[in-house]
């Protein structure tokens, strides 16, 4: 069993405390909203694609330390990416959050390989994984997802959503 | 029928000790983490005696056989032991006659059996069905599939910021369209206890029934459903310290025999061609099917045991631990208790400034305590206090006061690691 105390640690805590590109876009190209009924997390994401390029990007919403830091984290790490680097990352993320990714082979992880030891806490899997989903939800034009219909997301094997 | 006896408890007051009981739970030896299992979650489930275990292993070993079948002794055995069972479920919720108990599989089937038994067959177009903000899922879900199939409408009594239901409200609530009332005893989400006697002599005075959900209230205070005078009483047994996928529907045997058949299948009938079939009488008629045995034994047993502590003595000890649990989290400082209502179970439900209760839940996890964090199946009770969610404590009378040292101390280390 993982220790719940090293997920908590500081990068998460103040990616929490302080999430970084939180708030609505003035303009947006695309929008989502994700939602886990079962702990009632709220996470809106918007972004603006110039070209294939993720322009800017950002989140609000209300939702626990692990979603909130995953979240500002994840604005972090896609914003400037392609939509196609933006959706390997997505893959990459959930795979490590499912404990599918090799973390000793080739990956673009890099700073968000603080929520692996996720994968260990199955009842909080979800809450890590909502932004990402509700990121790729946006991409694809998808206006809102919940974790209770899209299992298969969940699961780690994120399609055309 | 079987008259009702003097319960156990009136009869002698054992002294509560908290350590002899404790003994008598061996999941409460676990560790986790090398810290001792501190169980917080009883209003989820409860956990089980070594006693009932015992009454399991003995049955499946000795005495099992389907029952109301066969000449041979197993099946007279087992009959006879199923039988006694819900005779002592009769007798701990002072039910009139053991035909009025019927087994359901939980409080939730007891609660749709009522809906497909009583509402499709006596609740239509126009009529008008009492709840409460306070209901769980279970007691709000089924009333809403019998509104959309009829054409029925769901009012709803209010609350006040303690969590207590507004009485004015639901009086004011009834008129001529008033056709059945549905309220939970005990709420999961917060402990409020309602007073449901009044509520119910309310709505006799206008000539409604009421069903009550004593899921959360059964294992936790003594309940006679005769001095209530409600219609129809639902509880699970796997909070009351018996298995799970069993649970008792109490109704006052004049309007279960009115009531239609919930499901069709063996035992329920006395006579079947394909031209007409000939329901059994109650309580056969609600029971279907070869029903789970083991599980009735076991919460007849379950029901022993609770008696021989005493309703009454549970439901003091759990009081006192009620009271020093809030005191003592009261005083923390960046932690709100939710609900707080004058006559409550011991139900602690909190939020902590800053901190999501799925993070508190985790934490809190690291020391072996184990709560419930989310909306606990009672959405509308969250919306009503503007929360996602809350951290939920529940104690049973095999909870110690050093195990809400333990929470508390709990509470602080999650306060620390946000800091």
């Amino acid at each position: 069993m993982a220790n719940p105390r090293a997920l908590y640690q500081e990068v998460i805590l103040d990616h929490n405390k302080k999430p970084r590109n939180f708030g609505a876009l003035e303009h947006s190209s695309h929008h989502a909203a994700g939602h886990n009924p079962l702990c009632g997390d709220h996470i809106e994401v918007s972004l603006n694609l110039r070209g294939e390029s993720i322009d800017d990007i950002a989140f609000q919403g209300a939702a626990c330390a692990i979603c909130k830091a995953s979240a500002s984290m994840m604005t972090v790490a896609v914003k400037g990416k392609t939509q196609p680097e933006a959706e390997q990352l997505i893959h990459e993320f959930i795979d490590m959050s499912t404990g599918k990714l090799d973390l000793n082979g080739d990956h673009h992880i890099g700073r968000l390989v603080v929520f692996s030891g996720i994968a260990d806490l199955p009842v909080r899997i979800k809450c890590a994984i909502l932004p990402w989903h509700t990121l790729q939800a946006a991409l694809n034009a998808v206006e809102s997802i919940s974790t209770e219909t899209e299992q298969d997301s969940i699961q780690g094997t994120i399609g055309n959503a | 029928m079987t008259t009702i006896q003097t319960p156990r408890e009136t009869a002698a007051t054992p002294v509560f000790d908290i350590e002899q009981i404790r003994s008598d739970f061996p999941i409460l030896n676990l560790q986790f983490n090398a810290k001792p299992l501190v169980y917080l979650d009883n209003a989820a489930s409860s956990q089980m005696p070594q006693q009932v275990i015992d009454r399991l292993v003995s049955y499946q070993t000795t005495q099992h056989a389907n029952i109301n079948r066969a000449v041979h002794s197993l099946s007279e055995i087992a009959t006879n032991e199923f039988e006694a069972a819900r005779r002592k479920l009769q007798h701990f919720i002072h039910a009139r006659e053991d035909r009025e108990v019927i087994f359901t599989s939980g409080t939730t089937d007891s609660i749709n059996l009522v809906m497909h038994g009583y509402g499709r067959k006596f609740i239509g177009r126009g009529d008008e069905i009492i709840l409460t903000t306070l209901e769980h899922h279970a007691n709000i879900v089924p009333w809403q599939m019998l509104a959309e199939e009829k054409g029925a409408t769901i009012r709803v009594v209010a609350i006040n910021d303690a969590g207590e239901l507004l009485l004015d409200d639901y009086e004011q609530l009834f008129n001529k369209h008033t056709k059945f009332v549905s309220i939970t005893h005990v709420s999961n989400a917060l402990g409020t206890v309602n007073p449901i006697k009044q509520m119910i002599a309310f709505a006799h005075a206008r000539g409604v029934p009421v069903l009550i959900d004593g899921a959360q209230s059964a294992p936790h205070m003594p309940v006679d459903v005769q001095d209530l005078d409600c219609d129809f009483y639902a509880f699970s047994g796997h909070k009351l310290c018996g298995p799970t996928g069993i649970g008792i529907l109490y109704g006052k045997a004049a309007l279960l025999e009115s009531m239609q058949p919930f499901k069709g299948g063996g035992d329920m009938i006395l006579s079947v061609t394909f031209e007409k079939t000939t329901y059994n009488t109650i309580p056969h008629k609600f029971e279907a099917g070869t029903p789970p045995i083991a599980a009735a034994i076991g919460l007849g047993a379950a029901v022993d045991y609770l008696s021989t502590i005493g309703m009454s003595a549970i439901h003091d000890y759990e009081l006192s631990l009620l009271d020093y649990a809030s005191a003592q989290i009261a005083r923390l400082p960046g932690v709100r208790i939710i609900g707080t209502a004058e006559h409550k179970a011991a139900v602690l439900s909190f939020v902590v400034d800053g901190i999501h209760p799925h993070d508190i839940g985790t934490l809190l996890n690291e020391d072996a305590i184990a709560v419930r964090t989310g909306h606990h199946c009672a959405q509308p009770v969250m919306q009503r206090f503007k929360l996602p969610a809350t951290t939920r404590a529940s104690f049973a009378f095999y909870n110690s006061m050093a195990e809400v040292d333990a929470l508390v101390a709990g509470i602080r280390n999650v306060q620390k690691v946000f800091l």
